[in-house]
């Protein structure tokens, strides 16, 4: 009987983080091959398909994907396990991001920023964000369900319209201003004694700006997410499960229903804020419409592709999310290639893509316009919403619900059914 | 000279009643928005996010009817305007069967799920549908050769434009066609089951397809507020742009405000928001250096959330039974 997904013989051995032996050899696997992931393996590349990133343009969309993940955390917080599904995550991560600028910021004549280090603005920026959501919270209280998903768009709305009612903080219009580097120091002026923004050498490796940011976002995700797990077996955790199953049913428990889901909107927010001040300062400069509708709905795409309330949902859906269309465009590029080449196929995917002009085709690789070939970009939109749409229908669960599908199945292996 | 005169003659009152025409036709947009949202939430439990990507296909099916295919004037004579209406029927219907076509692949499959991944659904139909039709309506806007174009008349002082009568009209004829809809066969069989699905379908009512009309008329009610929402003074005087896929972001807290599941409701939230918007913007522009240029476009959700701290359920919604 042992081995067994379900069966547990101590109320330890339920509640541990690590459950199972198959998890912690899975984890242990997973995390040897996310710190070699920038190198480039001098044997190891030669293998087809076991390639690793280097520093390659990939490892950008990686720390995109990375510091995504640290906000779909938050959102799994508060919508899989306390089971308030906010749209207004995108707000929080501005609120996050524009805390950052304001403490760590250059100040200017037109512009407000007090320089301050990262080890001060990074933790203020989550602390602020929570704080805003403490504050919202009485208001999300009450009101529940699909209610609630549209009073938080509301949020959505209001952020964006502070942001150009101080364009001191945020930056004058659509450019923005420049946001503080990733690198640790003492104080305001002094030399970084931990830079993340600049090549440069750790130990006796020669490292890029991009792999020592991957590390750095690579740390703080392992430490939120451990954070995150433990929450949900904590007593808070169990409270927020209860609420979301029936919330009656657990006041009648006492569980505080107002505690609980103030404090899941405080620490929702404060990981969107910490993510959100991540995302500005690793791209560097950011349109304050960034942080608009469209961002919150992707982390509810988010969970729902990954599979709520689990932290490995949360972050197999982002990857998957975040990395799906570079793929297509990889895709296109691909077709394109083969269209234009004399291979097997290339007559067929002639005929799906347009290379040159005055080409048949239904993709068009080329050119950038809008109309009838689809630019790739427009197809990228398309088929992130089809993508959505596949997965909602044919596997409600999502990724985790893929997993759980392939474990039973080799758990009764060969009496599978 | 004579601009100068007709400023020296706009009185105080004028310019409430010019506003007044102005609200009156925002909040008719408003109100047919939400009232496509009412009546697909009623009938399938879905909030169709989809409702303003939906618009913006009606408004560009219209030009594709009217304009690119000179559908109705190529057979039938008459006057420029019977054709436009013509043409905005068959643009209605065409959206009524993408609508029909939506339910069936899309929301059918997934009755009996979390309300959640419905709603997530149509978020993604949104996306879809905006792609589509940005690149169908392309960045150069579209004509929809409206009759009255841009077109004012004066009353008394003030300066009424055309297309504010038409939006009221269209949103009134709306509202008084669901309203006698509701007493007709179908329409009692859709109350019914908006009330108890499986005690309507006990009942011998077609419960799917109910839910196939519902979705046909919310994506024709889009259709003609999408085209409404697309003239003067809204985006640009009578073309399709982008602006019309986000207008309906806009009229969300009138459906909020109104309550998810009430007709009447849609009327009166879309005419609180409309109003409130309107009357905002004209007697506050004075105080635009602290409230911050486009202030207005807020206010519609200021209000929403005010109005659902003081009923979490809107002014007209059915409360959720809280079983334990």
């Amino acid at each position: 009987m042992r081995g067994r997904p379900s069966l547990y013989t101590s109320y330890e051995a339920e509640a541990a983080l690590l459950p199972t032996r198959t998890r912690k050899v899975a984890l242990g696997l997973l995390l040897i091959v996310l710190v070699l992931m920038p190198f480039s393996m001098p044997v190891i590349d030669q293998i087809p398909f076991v390639r690793f990133l280097g520093d390659a343009p990939w490892l950008r969309v990686v720390n995109r994907a990375l510091i995504f993940s640290i906000a779909a955390l938050g959102l799994n917080l508060l919508a899989g396990l306390a089971g308030q599904v906010s749209l207004g995550h995108a707000f929080f991560m501005g609120v996050g991001a524009y805390t950052a600028v304001l403490m760590g910021g250059v100040s200017t004549p037109h512009l407000w920023g007090w320089g301050l280090p990262m080890w001060l603005w990074l933790p203020a920026s989550g602390v602020v964000a929570a704080v805003v959501g403490v504050m919202v919270a009485p208001a999300a209280v009450r009101v529940r369900g699909l209610y609630l998903a549209i009073a938080t768009i509301g949020l959505v709305f209001i952020g964006l319209h502070l942001s150009r009612v101080f364009p001191e903080i945020a930056g004058p219009g659509a450019l923005g201003r420049k946001w503080p580097k990733l690198q640790f120091r003492f104080w305001k002026e002094e030399e970084p004694f931990l830079d993340f923004s600049d090549n440069g050498q750790w130990l006796w490796f020669e490292v890029g700006r991009v792999q020592k940011t991957y590390f750095f976002l690579l740390a703080l995700l392992v430490l939120l997410a451990v954070a995150a797990a433990n929450l949900a077996r904590s007593r808070t955790g169990r409270s927020w499960a209860a609420i979301r199953d029936r919330d009656v049913a657990a006041e009648i428990m006492g569980v505080a229903e107002f505690r609980a889901k103030t404090t899941a909107f405080a620490i929702s927010s404060f990981y969107a804020g910490v993510a959100g001040a991540l995302l500005a300062s690793m791209v560097g400069q950011m349109n304050p419409e960034a942080w608009n509708l469209l961002l919150s709905v992707e982390f509810v795409a988010i969970l729902l592709i990954g599979g709520m309330g689990r932290v490995s949902g949360a972050i197999m859906g982002t990857f998957f999310v975040v990395l799906s269309p570079r793929f297509v465009e990889q895709f296109i590029g691909w077709t394109a290639d083969q269209a234009e080449g004399d291979g097997l196929f290339s007559g067929f995917w002639d005929l799906l893509v347009v290379v040159g002009s005055g080409d048949f085709g239904l993709i068009s690789v080329t050119q950038q316009a809008l109309g009838f070939p689809l630019p790739a970009s427009a197809l990228d939109e398309i088929i992130y919403g089809v993508l959505i749409i596949v997965f909602l229908l044919f596997e409600p669960l999502g990724l985790f619900g893929i997993w759980v599908k392939v474990r039973n199945y080799w758990k009764g292996w060969p009496f599978s059914y | 000279m004579i601009g100068v005169l007709a400023q020296a003659s706009t009185t105080d009152f004028d310019i409430f009643v010019q506003t007044f025409f102005k609200a009156a036709a925002l909040g008719s947009l408003y109100s047919l928005l939400a009232l496509g949202f009412v009546l697909v939430y009623k009938s399938t439990q879905t909030l169709n996010f989809a409702q303003g990507a939906m618009a913006l296909v009606g408004a560009w099916f219209l030009s594709l009817v009217f304009i690119d295919w000179d559908f109705p004037a190529r057979w039938l004579p008459g006057p420029n305007w019977l054709h436009w209406i013509i043409a905005l029927l068959v643009a209605a219907a065409m959206a009524a069967v993408m609508g029909m076509a939506i339910e069936k692949y899309t929301i059918r499959p997934m009755i009996g799920q979390p309300l959640f991944s419905m709603a997530m659904i149509t978020l993604a139909l949104e996306v879809i549908l905006r792609t589509i039709s940005f690149d169908a309506v392309n960045l150069t806007t579209r004509s929809l050769g409206v009759p009255w174009g841009t077109r004012i008349f004066m009353l008394g002082g003030a300066r009424v434009a055309w297309s504010y009568i038409a939006a009221t009209v269209m949103a009134l004829l709306a509202f008084v066609a669901i309203w006698r809809f509701f007493k007709t066969r179908m329409g009692i069989a859709m109350r019914a089951t908006s009330f108890d699905q499986e005690a309507a379908m006990a009942q011998g009512i077609n419960v799917s397809r109910v839910f196939s009309i519902a979705w046909a008329s919310g994506a024709s009610i889009a259709a003609f507020a999408g085209v409404f929402a697309s003239m003067s003074p809204w985006p640009a005087g009578g073309t399709a742009n982008r602006d019309g896929a986000f207008f309906v972001f806009r009229a969300l807290p009138a459906v909020v405000l109104g309550g998810l599941d009430s007709v009447v409701g849609a009327l009166v939230g879309g005419m609180i928001i409309g109003f409130s918007e309107i009357y905002a913007g004209q007697y506050l522009s004075g105080y635009t250096a602290v409230l911050g240029v486009g202030y207005q476009q807020v206010i519609p959700y200021l209000v929403m959330l005010i109005g659902l701290l003081v009923r979490p359920y809107g002014l007209y919604g059915t409360p959720e039974v809280r079983r334990v």
